[in-house]
């Protein structure tokens, strides 16, 4: 078997002496969309965080591609090849849409500040491409039409859309979705759905934490869950649905 | 050894002074969030008042010098105290949900009106607290001659002190305006008038910068216009140190401040003591930017 | 047709306004000429302030310390070495970017009230070294006198009306420059981390760069201006480059928004309206005061906050987008 596109090894995450992360290791096989389940406060999005750069693993290791990623900060695992959205949508809500898609395009750009200075030939070729570039990802998630409104007027469902495709512009090898189905209704699900399948097909790996189980069970190959900081279970989502370690978990909850 | 001990004592009793300033710097970025920039202003108000009511009543000889100060300061506290209530209401609560750069500007036009104000009133020149309501005893302790009124400043600011102690963490009130601090949403929720909460606030602590700047007129003699720029920056430094937004942090990190303020420039240089507080400024929010004890808290992603 | 791009008016009213200020002398008489040549230098300062705080978001209020290094580098350079002040105006701004890039190290990721009260605490050390006469350098409270006039094509500039075409002809300069650099790849790095600084972040803006950068561009261009400040009064003290000239620069720029225009006009009100208040004396700077508070509290956005950037989309784009309301419409 090949070797994985990311890899966990025994991470560990403790704030304030809690373990929010408790000796983590599981496998991303490159193509693949996995989800992370578990219950509130499972540290699901702790994981992601970490995996990110936002927080630094206290002990263990990331690996992606075959390096070591921990030491790297937010904006160098980008560059990596790791792009994400956020839990709470983090847009940039006063910028129009555009804008958003191309922030995302940022990293794989090259003006700097002189070309920009005095508006150089190669600054504004850059910027026709970079364009085109934003517009192809508008419309990959449906939103052209929305090109130049400002983001934060978009509903709840395409503000999740916009921030996908602003992850896409950075052209990461994996995307991880922190709840992208949130506050979506059954049609926006549905979407959503289609659209993370032809994430796939472009040859991304995706990763997901999502509480809307039909959403986990139709896209994710693989699944881990995960309680009180800890994996409970691995494996086909089927076996992990049926865990019963996982429906403890869940009807432990005060649902 | 001897000059040791004298710098200690002058490093108490500035720094009880930057430490009630600073109370009010970090009592309102509790629960605001807001530098208020005309709280080093409102204490030179202070300070001035303080002169006006002693002289024009002339206090000083119808009451025992003690007595006239007392009154003196609570009057001085009263109306210090309604001049940032009404500040509060007129200059920041429009603004309690726009930008806090918006805020900040509104602040900084306060202290403008407010240094302008005294300017006009009572002019550019320095003004001297009449001698007979300064008490000018010199006392002996183990042959140095310490004049009295040190002590009785770093009384009176412990003191204050303990009183605001006490009631900010035993008092329901108190305990009404920690938890505004921490979180506004949820007081509301738990039936907090949150907006009689930054009232509140802002009567204690303009009161106790007030007094602050009566206390300086008492105890060096010299008031200026213009005093309430450096106090109010060091005590802002002051309230950093300890930590902002909270309250025992800020009576040690202005006494801290003080002391090592007043030993820099006993030691080390003179002329650069204004920039000590600055250093001492940049050197803290490098190496522990929460201040001494204030509590880490991981950014909310 | 639905879908169109919008017409950029920004040159045409750049070029009204440098056209109108070009023959604005012949309508002023010296006094007023020497009025403008300070609400340019101030608009100049606003400027470069508006990088770092009204596009990066960065809470700096030590504006003037940068502007002190410049000016005072020039004077130092000029009167001791005879440097002419010309070659002396990259100097001071290169001198002032890297004093603001060292100063910036250790406090650019400080949240942004606390980095408020370094820049306070940066600009009033800036200011006691000068006053303590550094390294025999400064000249302490008196300051440096003797900076000689600078020389432009064998011309020496020395009258008002001169350094008046000087300065406006570096102001428009840098509206073009910096309108450039708004509509660029940097200027949205800036706008995305003003937002939202982790999000910027987390989608591959590298923020402490960034935000590094519009501080040394800032500082760079405030060198520059003192360079010029320096040369216009051939005296320069501390007492130009107090805490409070780094808060009228602050109230310049949050008083106009943040764009162009209203930078411009926010300088114009805080450097030029005090001018015209002369009658007033002592009451114009309580005015002033008054007239903060209220237009933060009736506008707190500022007077014209910037318009989003346009960008012209390509025909091809255009033509889908029009294509696809036709085609909806002949669906229904």
């Amino acid at each position: 078997m090949d070797t994985p596109l990311l890899s966990l090894e025994n991470v560990t995450k403790t704030f304030g002496g809690i373990k929010a992360v408790n000796n983590m290791s599981f496998d991303v096989a490159d193509g693949s969309v996995i989800g992370i389940i578990g219950p509130n406060g499972a540290g699901k999005t702790t994981v992601f965080n970490l995996i990110t750069g936002n927080y630094v693993p206290d002990g263990g290791d990331i690996r992606f591609q075959d390096k070591s990623i921990i030491k790297l900060k937010p904006h160098e695992i980008v560059e990596h090849g790791i792009a994400r959205t956020f839990q709470s949508i983090r847009l940039f809500s006063n910028l129009p849409a555009i804008e958003n898609v191309l922030s995302g395009l940022h990293c794989r750009m090259k003006s700097g500040l002189f070309s920009s200075l005095f508006r150089l030939k190669s600054q504004q070729m850059e910027e026709k491409l970079a364009l085109d570039r934003a517009m192809q990802e508008l419309e990959f998630v449906g939103l052209t039409s929305m090109w130049n409104a400002r983001a934060g007027s978009l509903s709840y469902g395409n503000q999740r859309l916009l921030e996908i495709a602003r992850a896409l512009a950075s052209d990461p090898k994996l995307i991880i979705l922190d709840e992208p189905a949130g506050s979506m209704n059954q049609p926006e699900t549905e979407v959503l759905i289609a659209l993370i399948q032809a994430i796939q097909k472009r040859g991304i790996t995706i990763m997901l934490i999502e509480h809307d189980m039909g959403l986990v069970m139709n896209v994710c190959e693989k699944l881990v869950a995960i309680e009180y900081g800890m994996k409970i279970a691995e494996g086909k989502p089927e076996d992990v649905r049926n865990n019963p370690r996982v429906i403890e978990a869940y009807l432990g909850r005060d649902d | 050894m001897e000059q040791f001990f004298q710098q200690i004592i002058n490093g108490f009793a500035i720094g009880g002074i930057y430490a009630l300033v600073a109370l009010g710097y970090t009592m309102v970025y509790g629960v605001l969030k807001l530098i208020n920039f005309a709280h080093g202003d409102l204490f030179t108000i202070g300070a001035y008042l303080g002169l006006t009511l002693f002289v024009s009543f002339n206090l000083a000889n119808a009451l025992p010098v003690y007595a006239a100060i007392i009154v003196v300061a609570l009057m001085v506290m009263g109306l210090v105290a309604l001049i940032g209530g009404l500040l509060e209401r007129i200059a920041y609560r429009p603004l309690r949900n726009a930008n806090r750069l918006s805020a900040v500007v509104s602040a900084v036009g306060a202290s403008i009106f407010f240094q302008n104000a005294i300017l006009l009133l009572w002019g550019g020149n320095y003004y001297v607290y009449p001698e007979s309501v300064r008490p000018t005893t010199i006392i002996n302790i183990f042959g140095m001659g310490v004049p009295v009124i040190r002590f009785v400043l770093i009384g009176a600011s412990v003191m204050l002190m303990l009183v605001l102690y006490w009631f900010i963490h035993r008092t329901k009130t108190g305990t009404a305006i920690r938890a505004a601090a921490i979180d506004q949403g949820a007081a509301k929720l738990m039936g907090i008038n949150v907006n009689r909460i930054i009232s509140l606030v802002f009567l204690i602590g303009p009161g106790l910068g007030g007094v602050a700047g009566l206390m300086v007129g008492l105890a060096y003699g010299q008031i200026d216009y213009n005093m309430g720029f450096s106090y109010g920056l060091k005590a802002f430094t002051a309230a950093i140190l300890g930590g902002i937004g909270n309250i025992p942090g800020a009576m040690i990190g202005g006494l801290i401040l003080g002391l090592v303020e007043t030993l820099g420039a006993a030691y080390l240089t003179i002329a650069w003591k204004d920039a000590i507080s600055f250093f001492v400024l940049i050197l803290i929010l490098i190496i522990r930017p929460t201040g001494i004890l204030g509590e880490r808290v991981a950014d909310k992603l | 047709m639905i879908f169109k791009n919008t017409k950029n008016t920004y040159f045409y009213l750049f070029g009204i306004f440098a056209l109108f200020m070009a023959f604005l002398p012949c309508m002023l008489n010296t006094y007023w000429t020497a009025v403008f040549v300070s609400v340019g230098l101030g608009i100049l300062l606003s400027l470069s302030l508006n990088v770092i705080l009204g596009q990066a978001g960065i809470f700096h209020m030590g504006h003037a310390a940068f502007y002190a290094v410049g000016a005072y580098l020039t004077a130092i350079l000029n009167t001791r070495f005879g440097i002419p002040v010309f070659y002396l105006i990259p100097v001071a701004g290169i001198a002032s970017a890297l004093f603001a890039g060292l100063v910036a190290r250790p406090i650019i990721h400080l949240r942004g009230d606390y980095l408020l009260m370094v820049t306070i605490g940066i600009v009033e050390i800036v200011r006691i070294a000068l006053v303590n006469d550094l390294g025999g350098l400064t000249g302490g409270a008196n300051g440096i006198f003797g900076i000689s006039r600078p020389e432009l094509f064998g011309i020496k500039i020395k009258k008002d009306i001169q350094f008046y075409y000087l300065i406006w002809t570096f102001v428009f300069a840098t509206l073009i420059l910096f309108y450039w650099l708004h509509n660029s790849r940097f200027g949205r790095a800036l706008s995305c981390i003003k937002e939202d600084d982790i999000a910027a972040e987390g989608c591959g803006i590298n923020v402490t760069h960034y935000k590094t950068a519009a501080f040394m561009l800032g500082a760079f261009w405030a060198g520059m201006a003192g360079t010029l400040f320096a040369a216009k009064m051939t005296i320069i003290s501390p007492g130009s480059f107090t805490f409070w000239d780094s808060v009228l620069l602050f109230a310049a720029v949050i008083l106009g928004g943040g764009s162009q225009a209203g930078v411009i006009l926010g300088a114009f009100l805080v450097f030029g309206l005090p001018e015209i208040f002369r009658g007033f004396a002592d009451a114009r700077m309580l005015i002033f005061g008054i007239a903060l508070m209220v237009m933060m509290i009736i506008r707190p956005q500022g007077i014209i906050p910037p318009a989003p950037r346009s960008y012209i989309l390509p025909e091809i784009w255009l033509k889908k987008l029009n294509n696809r309301i036709v085609s909806e419409k002949t669906q229904d």
